[in-house]
């Protein structure tokens, strides 16, 4: 199939169109499920990042 | 090497505006909202397709193009089973996996670099300094091999000498990272990201379409197995879309052994240890953006790593059919019905003679495979009458036995001229997108992980500007060294492997497991982090034949010989990996299990969601 002989090669091109159409499917099935709550320990977290970003 | 420069204004104008696109991109990454930081400080995510395509920028490189395209190139679409774990393992187990308790546990414990995480997690300096001296020693590995990529390509494109080629391309590093590239500027990664995305898709579709398409395409490769060179064959090579022959104690089984651990597994797997991505867990804002990221993450990783693979295996397909005339004498009847001989490359002297080619490394004539095109009669360098067969080969063979050779040679000989200045572009962005993260992350390793720790922290407790810039200053030096010695084979493959292999089983046992246990201790995290280094370092130097025999310490206690196990067949194929990473996993299950666990306070510090 595909001009393939080799099943595992095979079965390796389409895993990777298969596992990407997982992802696609996961990420649109989850995309409103889990909480996105900003905390004031993200926001503290941040204020240090950006100071060492500034920094370098 | 190349004859002439062959360098346009056209090339320079284009080449100016991309650098000033992406300095104008960077300028405004200093002044308003467009850092991940930036964007949680604004309390608000970035979109998750610039989230994804920026960390895509960043995963993939030079390396993940040239390299291992031009090892596809050599050993064929085997390593398809690479493209399915960088999508199924580098994005799906690691954002849906591990992104999210990464992010936590850093907020939790204000943890800002890879070394400082482990470190903080288990209350320990030593951890996080012996995390950043291994980031140190190493890193320059990972960026020589992105470097050599981006500098093989330079080199074939503009007709440069590879040194001229690195040496511009080692200033235009400095000039992106030093002044303030190493900002992870996210609208920057994504022009990078967005012009991958276009010069990998041309590429794709021009490979498809000038070999018949798809079904076409792989069928005339699958044909050609009897074309695969004999050393190849003999290491167990059975086409360009097969896998290698499998098995153990034979030399025909080397090459699945090499394929498979080295090239597979190191890099498939090691990408969840990777420091510069691991950090990136901890710039998102939520899992929910995690979550979004997935989607777009997954095709990006699909188009840019799916397509060198591809299309490096199918330049063998379009040098049978398309490439230049080479010319020989018939050695061997390969398949008379299709035409199909092994002969000993020749070409015409001034005299009008025909001499043999020699085989730079043996100094032997270079034996190729080739489809008969035509036969004449010719006379060779003793004067002796002989037939010369003319035709056309396989990829390595017009890349001169260099597989990093391969997929630049295919972009100048094969595509349009303009196309090679856009995939020049391509490769500058998969480069520079993937320098800055490794460049930051080996500056903030020397200064953050490093210096404070050690000099209990520069001006104010912060880290210290200079140790980082020397630090990076020192880094580049010590990559382009690197690059510029070490020419080897597909070289730039072997680094980023070693550099994967290295990480993983140094830093994966002890990072998972901090991630979701609370019983894993200090002396287990420690006592893996050496395990995984110094097994992986032994087999690097000892037995590993490619890497002990480059390196030379092998041959003092072994006869001269290039591996401790070289009577072994087999053993000096395996990858590090294999050993180091389930020695180290089982150290840091054993020495937990003996030694007391972390304090129950800092414990419900790392873990508030389980407290109780």
């Amino acid at each position: 199939m595909l001009g393939i002989d080799d099943p595992l090669i095979w079965l390796a091109y389409v895993g990777c169109v298969l596992v990407a159409l997982l992802s696609v499917g996961y990420g649109l099935v989850r995309r409103n499920r889990a909480p996105d709550k900003l905390t004031r320990e993200d926001r503290a977290w941040a204020r240090v990042e950006k100071k060492v970003e500034d920094e370098i | 090497m190349p004859g002439h420069a062959n360098v346009g204004w056209i090339d320079i104008l284009v080449i100016l505006i991309y650098l000033m696109a992406t300095g104008y991109l960077g300028y405004l990454g200093w002044k308003g909202t467009r850092t991940a930081s930036d964007f949680l400080l604004a309390g608000r995510g970035a979109h998750p397709v610039i989230m994804a395509i920026s960390y895509g920028a960043t995963f993939i490189s030079t390396s993940a193009i040239v390299g291992f395209g031009g090892v596809a190139g050599l050993f064929g679409m085997s390593l398809l089973w690479l493209t399915f774990l960088n999508i199924g393992v580098g994005i799906f187990i690691a954002f849906v996996v591990l992104g999210e308790p990464t992010r936590r546990i850093g907020h939790h414990l204000g943890a800002h670099t890879f070394p400082e995480l482990l470190g903080r997690r288990y209350q320990s300096k030593g951890i996080q300094v012996f995390a950043g001296i291994l980031l140190c020693l190493f890193m320059p590995l990972y960026i020589a091999a992105v470097m050599t990529g981006g500098s093989v390509f330079a080199a074939s494109q503009f007709g440069v000498d590879f040194e001229v080629a690195l040496l511009i391309f080692s200033l235009l590093t400095a000039a992106y990272v030093i002044p303030g590239g190493l900002k992870a500027v996210m609208y920057t990664d994504t022009l990078q990201g967005v012009i991958m995305i276009l010069g990998m898709g041309y590429l794709l579709w021009f490979t498809y379409d000038s070999l018949g398409g798809v079904t076409q395409a792989h069928q005339t490769l699958t044909g050609m197995a009897n074309l695969v060179p004999g050393p190849l064959q003999e290491m167990g090579h059975r086409g360009w879309t097969a896998m290698p022959e499998f098995g153990w104690g034979a030399k025909n089984y080397e090459l699945w052994w090499t394929v498979v651990t080295a090239i597979i597994l190191g890099v498939g797997i090691g990408v969840l240890a990777q420091p510069q991505l691991i950090v990136r867990f901890m710039t998102v804002r939520s899992r929910r953006e995690l979550d979004r990221a997935v989607p777009a993450g997954a095709v990006f990783i699909l188009l840019m790593v799916g397509t060198p693979y591809v299309v490096g295996s199918l330049t063998n397909a379009w040098y049978a059919g398309n490439g230049p005339l080479l010319h020989g004498r018939v050695v061997k009847e390969i398949d008379a019905t299709q035409g199909r001989v092994l002969v000993e490359l020749v070409k015409e002297a001034p005299s009008g003679r025909w001499e043999a080619i020699p085989n730079p490394k043996t100094g032997k004539p270079s034996v190729a495979p080739l489809i008969v095109a035509e036969r004449q009669p010719a006379v060779d360098a003793r004067g002796q009458a002989f037939e010369r067969v003319s035709g056309r080969s396989v990829a390595v063979v017009y890349a001169r036995g260099q597989a990093d050779q391969i997929v630049p040679r295919f972009i100048t000989t094969a595509l349009p001229r303009w196309f090679g200045l856009l995939f020049f572009l391509t490769l500058m962005s998969a480069a520079m997108s993937t320098l800055s993260s490794q460049f930051h992350t080996l500056g903030t390793a020397a200064g953050r992980d490093l210096w404070e720790q050690f000099a209990g922290g520069g001006r104010d407790g912060q880290p210290s500007l200079l140790v980082m810039r020397l630090a990076i200053l020192v880094g580049l030096l010590v990559s382009v060294t690197l690059a510029f010695m070490v020419r080897d084979e597909y070289v730039i493959a072997r680094f980023t492997a070693i550099f994967f292999g290295l990480c993983a089983a140094t830093f994966m046992p002890a990072y998972i497991g901090g991630l979701f246990s609370k019983r894993i201790t200090r002396a287990g995290a420690l006592a893996s982090m050496l395990v995984g280094l110094f097994t992986s370092l032994f087999w690097l130097l000892f037995i590993k034949e490619r890497e002990a025999g480059a390196i030379g310490l092998v041959k003092r206690f072994a006869d001269g010989k290039s591996s401790l196990a070289a009577d072994a067949l087999n053993w000096p194929s395996v990858d590090p990996i294999v050993v180091a990473l389930p020695l180290s996993l089982a150290t840091l299950i054993l020495v937990s299990a003996l030694t007391r666990p972390l304090d129950g306070a800092h414990l419900d510090r790392c873990f508030p969601e389980r407290r109780g």
